[in-house]
């Protein structure tokens, strides 16, 4: 596991829920109730329709990992990835809780929260 | 409107430097205004359109027009990273067509490289804070409580892309290796280029993993400097002594993250590139000579696939064994070295690489990599990062 300190995210007013969300270990997603499709990162107006009828609605928080790729040695390495989720979206995050041979490309993934310095807990996966 | 035809560039200009402890951003930008100016036979009283990016400090448009003492007409500060000068040579095109101004000065210029050695020497001393590379992310960008937490780096997010073109493709680091070796065999030409030594495809993948599966070779390099290009009205272009080269074809688009729906097989360049085509009545096959953005061998790789040159996952047997190699391979790239070797001031690539195009097509790049009879060339930028959003800008460029 790195030892690279995590930034606090800074929390705009439309994404709030999702950040309360994270710091209880759930996954938020924003749905548009006008055209039906999920977004992300989560935002009022729908990017795919531009209804302002978006609702927050949970992710099962499992997916399969897009790409990848480490960046620094040792205890500093991290690895940045995009994960797809099972629900269609893909999100940028971090692999975690494994070492980076053993990540892999289609690998199934589950969401895990890891805390923040001094902000909301962060969505990352860990292979199941 | 097509804008085929409808201007030309009548200079362009590098600044020699590549580490600029002694000269101000500003100052900088002056010099390469100068030295287009000098190269296309104008004088500055000529210049009534002006046009940069975010590399120019302060006002931008404002602050540069003061500096140089230009009375101006109109202004553009389209900012889209590194592509931004191949997109201001169309919006001076179009700013010209609609009768706008008649002649458009293009500066970038920046120091990184002695600003963050300046850093380095202040945290040795025990004053200040770690340098950053590049300036500091826009705290209200709406994407940054999702990205900045799990540490995007310009590195990783184009090595997220390498490794899926790998993974779709079977694509190999020796293949992008290639594209590194083929610069290197014309920077060793240029003696302003930073890099002049020739690397193999075994120096390449035996230098340091920098985010896998990129290595530190795979890399451009961070260097100060920059350039300058002028774009005129077709009868002003006429009676300047220089070679003419129009403004053939253009197109630019951005790519983002489309609300999470990512696909990482293409870039932005699969968008602007056919918009180009279109407009300047040729195809692939007609060019001769391309500037290709090399902020990583990947996007190089990338561009090539997404403007047609090879079909979309067979980028990777388009470059090996030496296919971008002046002379020797199928298609003659980045002749200056480009940004993996040579320069990428303010670490943005876009007018070195239409300054290249434009050496070229006069006959005025160095003669061990010159184009024999090139006529037809392209320019390609991306700016931004290919993994989660950035602006491809592509030209066609004509030698009358």
């Amino acid at each position: 596991m790195s030892d690279r300190k995590i930034p606090a995210p800074r929390v705009l007013p439309e994404s709030l829920a999702y950040w309360q969300a994270a710091d209880e270990g759930r996954l938020l997603l924003k749905k548009c109730r006008a055209c039906d499709r999920l977004h992300h990162y989560p935002r009022d107006i729908c990017p795919h329709c531009l209804s302002d009828d978006t609702v927050w609605v949970d992710a099962a928080g499992t997916g399969s990992v897009y790409s990848f790729s480490t960046m620094g040695k040792g205890e500093a390495a991290y690895t940045l990835a995009l994960v797809t989720l099972d629900e269609g979206v893909t999100l940028m995050t971090n692999l975690v809780d494994a070492a980076p041979k053993d990540f892999a490309i289609g690998q199934r993934v589950k969401v895990v929260f890891k805390p923040s310095e001094g902000g909301h807990a962060v969505a990352m996966f860990s292979p199941f | 409107m097509s804008l085929n035809g409808a201007a030309y560039i009548v200079g362009a200009y590098e600044h020699p430097t590549r580490k600029a402890d002694a000269l101000s951003v500003l100052r900088l930008h002056a010099d390469v205004a100068k030295g287009a100016l000098a190269d296309a036979g104008l004088s500055k009283d000529d210049i009534d359109g002006y046009f940069c990016a975010g590399d120019a400090p302060g006002l931008g448009t404002t602050t540069v027009a003061e500096y140089l003492g230009l009375k101006l007409r109109h202004v553009d500060s389209t900012e889209c990273g590194g592509s931004a000068p191949i997109l201001h040579v169309a919006h001076a095109a179009a700013a010209i067509a609609a009768g706008q101004c008649n002649v458009a000065l293009i500066t970038l210029a920046g120091r990184p490289r002695a600003a963050m050695a300046e850093a380095q020497a202040r945290l040795a001393d025990g004053k200040g804070k770690a340098p950053l590379a590049l300036k500091p992310p826009d705290p209200d960008a709406p994407e940054l409580a999702f990205e900045l937490p799990y540490g995007p780096a310009t590195q990783n997010l184009y090595a997220i892309v390498a490794r899926r073109h790998m993974h779709e493709f079977g694509t190999t680091s020796e293949q992008l290796a290639w594209i590194k070796v083929a610069a290197s065999h014309h920077a060793q030409h240029n003696p302003h280029a930073m890099l002049r030594d020739v690397v193999t495809v075994a120096d390449v993948i035996n230098s340091p993993l920098v985010s896998d599966p990129l290595h530190r070779l795979d890399c451009c390099v961070m260097s100060d400097g920059g350039g300058a290009l002028i774009v005129a009205r077709p009868e002003i272009a006429m009676q300047l002594k220089r070679p003419l080269v129009k403004v053939r074809g253009t197109g630019e688009a951005p790519k983002h993250a489309m609300g999470g729906q990512i696909d990482l097989s293409y870039s932005a360049a699969a968008w602007s590139g056919p918009r180009a085509f279109a407009e300047a009545g040729v195809t692939p096959a007609d060019i001769q000579y391309a500037s290709l953005y090399d902020s990583f061998t990947i996007t190089v790789l990338m561009q090539l696939e997404d403007l047609g040159f090879c079909k979309k996952g067979e980028g990777g047997r388009f470059v090996a064994d030496g296919g971008l190699i002046s002379g020797a391979g199928r298609l003659p790239f980045n002749t200056d070295g480009g940004g993996l070797c040579n320069n990428h001031p303010a670490n943005r690539g876009g007018v070195t690489k239409v300054i290249e195009a434009v050496r070229q097509l006069r006959g005025e790049a160095h003669p061990a990599v010159q184009v024999t009879n090139c006529s037809l060339a392209l320019a390609s930028g991306i700016g931004g990062a290919l993994a989660s959003r950035h602006t491809a800008g592509t030209l066609i460029l004509e030698r009358l």
